[in-house]
């Protein structure tokens, strides 16, 4: 049986194809789990030293300098882009643009793609422009 | 008197159940304020989180001293409030759709409901405080 690879598959039950628009969308609540549990604590950690001084906030330098947690900060970089651009996505989609096969795909791709380019060059400026200098 | 109900034949409301009735009709309406709510906010933490990252990558340096300074400023402190209080309202949103989506037991749903709202009020007021202690504490020694 032949099928018409330009029309989508019904989503029954267990008969359908992976895409990218499943990604992102998988990937949009991914992240903004991540940002939310892990960015989220970061971040009040962060204001919390600050507000407590000098020996607070050299603790939380201290893991933030951390060679491991370099991992956290990219990973929540990253979150940050990929939950960034597949919101503005979703914003177009929510005014009712955007849902024709071709441009679906296409943003759902380009968002994935973009998020890792812009983590790339934030990490590319940090360690080669702004430690170097 | 037919049971099946038929739309000429409104459901006998009593006087005293009207109110019940109109707050139903309400909730549609506001579905859709929620909707709408839900991406003002998202648009404001957006907003908020693009002059955060800008801020940060202008700041000289991530030392106490540069990063105090920098929040005592009025132009720096007020956003930084807005952008945790809009943050922790669109992360709490963030998390109960996903609760409401992969949590089906009526009893756990409810706690991990509770705790995300709990967590996120306790967080948002803990940053919210210890912006403004930064913004109008005494130079920290």
């Amino acid at each position: 049986m032949t099928r018409n690879p330009s029309r989508p598959l019904s989503p029954h039950l267990t008969i359908w194809k992976w895409g990218p628009h499943m990604a992102v969308s998988i990937l949009h609540r991914i992240t903004g789990a991540g940002l939310a549990l892990v960015g989220g604590a970061v971040f009040v950690w962060w204001l919390y030293a600050a507000a407590q001084g000098v020996e607070s906030y050299a603790y939380f330098a201290g893991w933030a300098t951390w060679k491991w947690a370099l991992i956290v900060w990219i990973g929540l970089s990253w979150a940050f882009f990929q939950h960034l651009l597949s919101g503005l996505r979703h914003f177009v989609m929510d005014v009712g643009a955007g849902y024709a096969l071709p441009v679906n795909k296409f943003w759902a791709w380009a968002t994935i793609i973009l998020a890792l380019l812009l983590t790339a060059l934030l990490w590319a400026y940090i360690l080669y422009w702004r430690l170097a200098a | 008197m037919t049971e099946a109900r038929t739309d000429k034949a409104p459901l006998p409301v009593a006087a005293e159940a009207a109110p019940a009735a109109a707050a139903a009709a309400a909730a549609g309406h506001e579905a859709g304020a929620h909707w709408g709510h839900e991406r003002l906010l998202s648009a404001a933490t957006f907003a908020l989180f693009v002059w955060l990252a800008v801020s940060l990558v202008r700041l000289p340096g991530f030392d106490h001293g540069t990063v105090t300074l920098w929040l005592r400023q009025p132009l720096a402190a007020v956003p930084m409030l807005l952008l945790v209080a809009i943050t922790f309202k669109h992360l709490a949103l963030g998390l109960i759709v996903v609760v409401e989506d992969y949590v089906h037991e009526a009893g756990a749903r409810l706690a991990w409901l509770a705790l995300i709202k709990f967590a996120a009020a306790f967080a948002a007021a803990l940053a919210l405080f210890c912006v403004l202690k930064t913004a109008l504490g005494a130079s920290a020694g």
